[in-house]
């Protein structure tokens, strides 16, 4: 009897070594997998890349030259689409969490921002053709582009804020509406810049996604190729992920302007994951200074 | 203006302000329906859902998006396959047995490879995957199924990943204790106590991974092929609806009836994304563990 029990015993912790172990490989193959990528980018893009490739427009058609007009594109996008979501945001998230009460409004925001969250990102695209482009008759143009993009990190951004707003401790609020001060005060005074770091490392991860998506601004705002830098946000601009997706599939000569599309892929994912890393550094960080 | 009023008022601004969310979104669907419903003044709706042929430039064009809705389900399925497992056992990995110090970096690579931007995937998936693929298994393209499924699983993973993790630790605490008293393994307590509690937010990680899958535009766009046919083995080309509307809209000519195939493609593809969030929001909500006393 004993020796059965024995047994069953070593099996049960047999079973439990090997789940362990098919735990661990699943997480091993995930990291592999982003570290494959990364390194496979790095060993072939960082040839390519050079000060003169960042600082030059493209020439010969594309086929030399640098990225400059693509990198300057990228960042007037992501910038418009920062001056657009984060305030909407912003503000969102503190009538929701601050403001609004229980009830069948509130409820129609919530579910209009989990929608908004699965939009897919070519749904956006087509939004920002049917609505901006045509409807409004701005044209393919960085203004187009920025609230597009806008729009898409909208509702990243607000879940971003709400958490944060969310983390204030309640005893904040109660001090100081207990020293008379307004609710609105409080919220603008004491809420908000407490709230501050948490709403920034969110928000930059979404910032991190503007900065990356293509299927957006393909109809929106991203031209081929672009002889002259944009002089209003009425113009059309060149954009990374775009040129990418240019090079690589719509190039005039594919397998000749390799070194070029790796070397862009590179310059894309060092500004997106550097901004995303960027965030996750803040916020370790924060955690361990938090002092409430 | 005293106080009070100014207060309301405050309040009246931010909660306009904050319908913003509700107002883009009939401003998409308004937009989708403008541009998209033309195309069914030239042909009925059965006919556009359950057309086999996509020839929105021959003479005459054909609109049937059957083809299209298959190769969008087919990649999102086959990336689900892939990703679910993975997914869901790092988010065990790494809520449950994960040392401290590797918990923190894990999650970071999570957040890194959903930081990767698509187009750079695809660019992976069409430089080394395809060569690969067509090599090692003899194929005419290695744009194909498996591969987009491959690439897509790699972005939904951290999506499936995260959620899960959330749903695990939010498992309350005394019934890993309780189920430890009655003499479990840690992996017992696992499988049968933190996994079932934690389902309806597994499942919800799952559908709104399902979801970033069918909606996912660039890879499908430079991976799967562009076949426009119902495919017949895993290794076949097609066509999901995001890589169409991506593909042609450049090239169709504005108000045509391509450009407003394209749009009422649109239609199709934010509905079935909004089935999903859905479905994933019923889920999260329904059957939801509150406390520990409704077990």
């Amino acid at each position: 009897m004993a020796e059965i029990q024995e047994r069953s015993m070593k099996w049960r912790y047999i079973r439990q070594s090997l789940f362990f172990g098919v735990l661990r490989l699943s997480m091993l193959l995930i990291a592999l997998a982003l570290g494959g990528i990364l390194f496979y980018i790095i060993i072939n893009g960082i040839g390519a890349v050079s000060w003169e490739f960042i600082t030059q427009p493209p020439t010969d058609s594309m086929t030399k030259g640098g990225i400059m007009p693509a990198i300057l594109g990228t960042l007037y996008l992501t910038c418009g689409a920062i001056a657009v979501g984060l305030p909407l945001g912003i503000i969102s998230a503190i009538y929701l969490t601050e403001y609004a009460r229980q009830g069948r409004l509130v409820r129609i925001i919530r579910i209009g921002v989990n929608c908004l969250a699965g939009v897919p990102s070519v749904v956006f695209g087509l939004f920002g053709l049917g609505f901006f482009v045509v409807f409004l008759g701005f044209g393919s143009s960085i203004l187009a582009g920025s609230l597009t993009l806008g729009f898409l990190i909208l509702p990243t951004i607000i879940g971003a804020a709400e958490e944060a707003l969310k983390a204030v401790p309640q005893t904040f609020r109660e001090a100081s509406l207990a020293l008379g001060v307004s609710k609105w005060q409080t919220t603008l005074r004491i809420v908000l810049p407490t709230a501050v770091p948490g709403i920034m490392t969110g928000s930059i991860l979404g910032i991190g996604r503007a900065a990356g998506e293509t299927a957006p601004i393909m109809f929106t705002a991203a031209a081929f190729f672009t002889a002259k830098l944009p002089g209003s946000i009425f113009d059309e601009v060149m954009a990374l992920p775009y040129h990418i997706y240019v090079l690589a599939t719509a190039g005039t000569n594919i397998e000749q302007t390799r070194p070029l599309q790796y070397g862009t892929v590179l310059v894309l994912v060092a500004l997106v994951l550097g901004i995303d890393l960027l965030a996750i550094v803040i916020r370790s960080r924060m955690r361990k200074q938090k002092r409430w | 203006m005293n106080r009070h009023t100014k207060e309301k008022f405050i309040k009246y601004i931010l909660f306009l302000i904050a319908l913003v969310s509700v107002i883009v979104l009939g401003l998409i669907v308004f937009s989708l329906f403008r541009e998209g419903l033309p195309i069914f003044k030239k042909i009925g709706l059965a006919d556009f859902l359950l057309g086999l042929e996509w020839y929105p430039t021959s003479e005459p064009p054909l609109f049937g998006i059957l083809p299209l809705i298959v190769g969008s389900l087919i990649v999102t399925l086959i990336s689900t396959i892939i990703a679910v497992p993975l997914g869901v056992l790092s988010a065990i990995y790494i809520a449950e047995i994960a040392p401290a110090v590797l918990k923190e970096i894990f999650k970071s690579i999570i957040e890194l490879l959903a930081g990767l931007p698509s187009v750079v995937l695809g660019f992976f998936g069409m430089i080394v995957v395809a060569p690969w693929l067509q090599e090692t298994f003899d194929l005419p393209t290695g744009l194909n199924i498996i591969n987009a499924s491959a690439i897509l699983a790699i972005m939904a993973i951290p999506t499936i990943s995260s959620i899960s993790e959330d749903a695990l630790y939010a498992v309350p605490r005394e019934f890993k204790e309780a189920s430890y008293a009655l003499g479990a393994t840690k992996f017992e307590t696992i499988i049968r106590v933190i996994l079932p509690s934690a389902l309806s937010g597994v499942s919800t990680a799952v559908i709104l991974g399902m979801s970033r899958a069918i909606g996912e535009t660039m890879v499908v766009l430079m991976v799967a092929g562009g076949a426009a046919a119902i495919p017949e083995s895993l290794f076949d080309s097609v066509r999901p609806m995001t890589a169409s509307i991506a593909a042609e809209m450049g090239e169709a000519p504005y108000r045509s009836a391509h450009y407003s195939a394209l749009f009422a493609t649109g239609i199709v593809l934010f509905f079935l994304a909004l089935v999903f969030n859905m479905i994933a929001d019923y889920v999260s909500n329904k059957y939801k563990q509150v406390g520990s006393a409704t077990l």
